[in-house]
């Protein structure tokens, strides 16, 4: 008698979101990139066939505005020369398999003197001149700085449907109207609480933001270095989206190759015990484990740093997309 | 699934005759429902009542245990598919396969057996070792075992097809080692081997059909510690396979499939072995085979495993107090922190590794990171300052000056308040810089 599998049967599903737009959407995008949509826990397609997940998580590579001082040797060994120019490391970034190109601002320009909006412009003009990839643009992560910043971006790259942000709880309300008055998406970061991220989506929504137009980051943790809390706040939120509860129903964007490449175990090659192996290897199986789990979770878009663990999460979403 | 008193009581005698010690039987019953008492104490339960009831309180995944000389490998008795949900409990086994052909077994079995990486201050190594007949050859297989078992004293599986090589590599291993693997071909010689030795078994079979025959035929035979291995080798096909069987033992309490599973990440064609394994951490392996070893991909793996089956209730602390690194002195800076092993270990470490002496001071910030605890309100002027006086550094110092960690920088002007006479330095945020922070700023200071 053959065995019976218990289906889960979810009254909820996530939202679809499309990223940037082409010439006849209204923007200069070669492609968009679509996520979301789920009506299972990731990769069950055996639960809901057919309709399961549409869309196959995504995946990201994260690039500057400038040479940022504070890389791992390792990422810049992989990106060479191309990581002193903006255009240069996104088309890189697009050869080596990205869906979507994030592009963070920094602070301070490479002289140290603060970065200004005109800079800021003239970067992602660049960027979006140097591919046809969807692009997220973020702010260096401080409140006034990505409003001085990323409000000017939002203006010059009207009608691209990037995603802007970073849109904290304190720092929501003007990212979000410069996104909804320039046809763009906002990414909704919260500390690694369910009820925090359901909370800031219920209030960038009542600002008129539409819902197919935010995406919800609940910021994850490193491996090692906190990424069960990440791990099971994102099960936790995707669990109570497929349960029906409508305002945590955004797909998810996770950062782990930020976290990941912040960890010693990457950053550092020297002066460590020798049982954490060759650093070449360790440092990208860091980031690559990191952003793997995360998949597991209910990740709809992984942002790393190295285009190695790109390579190796893809066949692992290819894999797991054919079952 | 655990049974109600009243489902208990319909199985005893329901005579009331007060020998179990309680009034009635129904009294009885709801005792053993709430585990105060036990089956025996009843003189009169039916043999087939019995059976119902011990089947009844079975763990849904039953606990197998792989035994080497003297060290375990336990996999199963989980409680539930999400880690939030309660916990999960036993970490899957990691084990390194060896083939009897290579010349070089004894080295890689000894050079994985010594190895140990240290984690947030917890010594993390692999489990033990696959050895596989791949000779196909009883003494050579035997010879390859002895081997291993001279190099390591860890928890053994045994790959092999045929019984009688199966047979000699038992012999030669010692301890309870898994056997690897019961198939349709094979399987009642593999049970009378398995039976002998009190050994757990594991169990091959395409698909969750066959698989269940197979180990319904093995229960049958007597067996009750197995190890189920679907066929399923593809990042798709396992991870469906692993939480059908999940689900099965868990949602409908499904006897035939409530065992850990085993699997072998390095065998699927095209797939990437360490994220594989990954992937069976976060879901649902209970044995885990790597065809090699490398520190550079044991350690992230060892890692993500600690961290998957870390207790989600209870971050993992270290005891407040004051900690001496490198026998401080007078003269040696003092450093404020939170009791979050993780960032315990984290500056520790880097302090311990510059040889600078210090004296770290550890708050009672309830288990937090320094900048979690200070946006909960765990680790602010007043718990540093009552950590700092209750540290008994009096007398101790011939200076009095803190270290903050950078990450806190804004406490330092309502620290100086609260701990009076002390000057307060701003250290750098992350712990890789301490080393050269102390370099250039503690001797400025004194
Ligand atoms: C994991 C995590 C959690 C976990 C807690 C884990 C734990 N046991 O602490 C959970 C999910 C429970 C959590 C909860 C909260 N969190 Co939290 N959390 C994080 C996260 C992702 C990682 C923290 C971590 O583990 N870091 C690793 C450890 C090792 O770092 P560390 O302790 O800082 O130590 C380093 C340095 O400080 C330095 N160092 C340490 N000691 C010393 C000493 C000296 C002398 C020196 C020089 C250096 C030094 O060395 C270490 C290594 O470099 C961070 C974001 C991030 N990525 O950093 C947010 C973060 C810390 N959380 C934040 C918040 C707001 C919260 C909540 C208040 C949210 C909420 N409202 O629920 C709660 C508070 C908890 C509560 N109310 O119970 C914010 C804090 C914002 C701010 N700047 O104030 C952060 C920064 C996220 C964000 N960007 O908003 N959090
Ligand atoms: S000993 Fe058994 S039969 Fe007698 S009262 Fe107790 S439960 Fe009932």
């Amino acid at each position: 008698m053959p065995v019976e599998i218990p289906k889960d049967k979810w009254a909820g599903q996530i939202r679809t979101v499309t990223l940037g737009a082409t010439a006849a959407e209204g923007g200069t995008r070669a492609r968009t990139l679509t996520v979301g949509g789920e009506a299972c826990l990731p990769f069950l397609h055996f639960d809901a066939p057919g309709a399961a997940m549409p869309h196959r998580p995504a995946l990201a590579l994260e690039v500057r505005d400038r040479r940022p001082d504070d890389w791992s040797p390792l990422l810049g060994q992989a990106w060479g020369e191309a990581m002193s120019d903006p255009g240069d490391w996104a088309r890189a970034a697009e050869q080596a398999g990205a869906d979507l190109i994030v592009l963070t601002l920094s602070l301070t320009q490479a002289d140290g003197s603060p970065n200004l909006p005109a800079n800021a412009v003239a970067v992602v003009q660049k960027v979006l001149g140097a591919t046809g990839l969807p692009l997220a643009v973020f702010g260096p992560g401080q409140a006034e700085k990505d409003n001085e910043l990323i409000v000017p971006v939002a203006e010059a790259a009207k009608g691209e449907r990037l995603l802007i942000g970073v849109c904290e709880d304190k720092n929501y309300r003007t990212i979000v109207a410069a996104a909804m008055a320039n046809g763009h998406l906002v990414s909704s970061k919260t500390p690694m609480d369910v009820n925090l991220a359901k909370q800031l989506i219920i209030l960038i929504h009542d600002m008129g933001m539409p819902l197919d137009r935010i995406l919800m980051d609940p910021t994850t943790g490193a491996l090692g270095y906190g990424i069960e809390y990440g791990y099971s706040v994102m099960e936790r939120l995707r669990l109570a989206a497929l349960q029906g509860d409508s305002m945590t129903q955004q797909p998810m964007l996770v950062t782990p190759g930020e976290e990941a490449w912040k960890a010693k175990e990457a950053k550092v090659g020297e002066g460590v015990p020798a049982a954490w192996g060759d650093w070449q290897r360790r440092a990208i199986n860091w980031e690559t484990l990191t952003g793997s789990a995360l998949l597991q979770t209910g990740a709809d878009i992984v942002v790393l740093r190295h285009p190695e663990s790109l390579a190796r999460l893809r066949t692992q979403i290819a894999g797991l997309m054919q079952a | 699934m655990p049974m109600t008193g009243l489902e208990i009581y319909k199985l005893l005698p329901q005579t009331n005759c007060k020998e179990c010690g309680l009034p009635t039987c129904l009294a009885f019953a709801m005792k053993l429902a709430s585990k105060g008492a036990e089956l025996k104490q009843c003189p009169y339960v039916s043999e087939a009542s019995k059976a119902k009831l011990e089947a009844a309180s079975a763990p849904p995944i039953r606990l197998v245990t792989v035994a080497g000389d003297g060290l375990k490998a336990t996999a199963g008795n989980e409680t539930v598919l999400f880690r939030h949900e309660k916990t999960f409990y036993h970490k899957p086994g990691l084990f390194i396969r060896v083939k009897d052909t290579d010349a070089a077994l004894a080295a890689k079995v000894s050079e994985a057996d010594a190895y140990v990486v240290d984690y947030v201050g917890i010594k993390l190594s692999v489990d033990g070792f696959a050895l596989e007949a791949a000779s196909g050859d009883a003494a050579k297989f035997a010879a390859a075992v002895s081997a291993a078992r001279a190099a390591s004293k860890k928890p053994f599986i045994l790959i092999a097809s045929d019984p009688a090589v199966m047979e000699a590599g038992l012999k030669a291993a010692g301890g309870q080692p898994l056997l690897y693997a019961a198939d349709d071909g094979n399987w009642q010689k593999m049970a009378e081997l398995a039976k002998t030795a009190k050994a757990p078994l594991a169990v091959r079979a395409a698909g969750l059909d066959k698989l269940v025959e197979l180990t319904e035929a093995l229960k049958k035979a007597g067996l009750e510690d197995l190890v189920l291995d679907p066929g399923a080798r593809a990042y798709g096909e396992s991870l469906t396979a692993l939480t059908q069987i999940r689900r099965l033992a868990l949602k409908k309490n499904f006897r035939p499939l409530g065992f850990p599973v085993i699997t072998f990440p390095g065998e699927a064609a095209g797939a990437d072995e360490l994220v594989l394994a990954a992937q069976h951490i976060a879901k649902y392996a209970g044995f885990i085979v790597l065809e090699s070893f490398d520190p550079a991909t044991a350690y992230p793996l060892l890692t993500l495993r600690q961290n998957i089956y870390t207790d989600p209730q209870k971050p993992i602390q270290v005891q407040p107090g004051v900690y001496e690194i490198n026998n401080p002195d007078a003269n040696a800076p003092v450093m404020v922190t939170t009791n979050f092993s993780i960032t315990y270990f984290a500056v520790n470490n880097e302090v311990e590794g510059s040889g600078w002496p210090a004296w770290l001071v550890v708050a009672d910030a309830e288990g937090m990171s320094v900048l979690t605890a200070w946006a909960a309100g765990k680790f602010d002027a007043d718990r540093i300052a009552k950590a700092v006086k209750g540290a008994g550094l009096e007398g101790k110092l011939s200076h009095k000056r803190i270290i903050l960690p950078g990450q806190v920088a804004v406490l330092s002007g309502e620290l100086e308040e609260s701990l009076a006479g002390w000057q307060i330095m701003v250290g750098p945020k992350e712990a890789v810089d301490i080393p050269a922070y102390l370099k250039t700023m503690w001797p400025k200071a004194n």
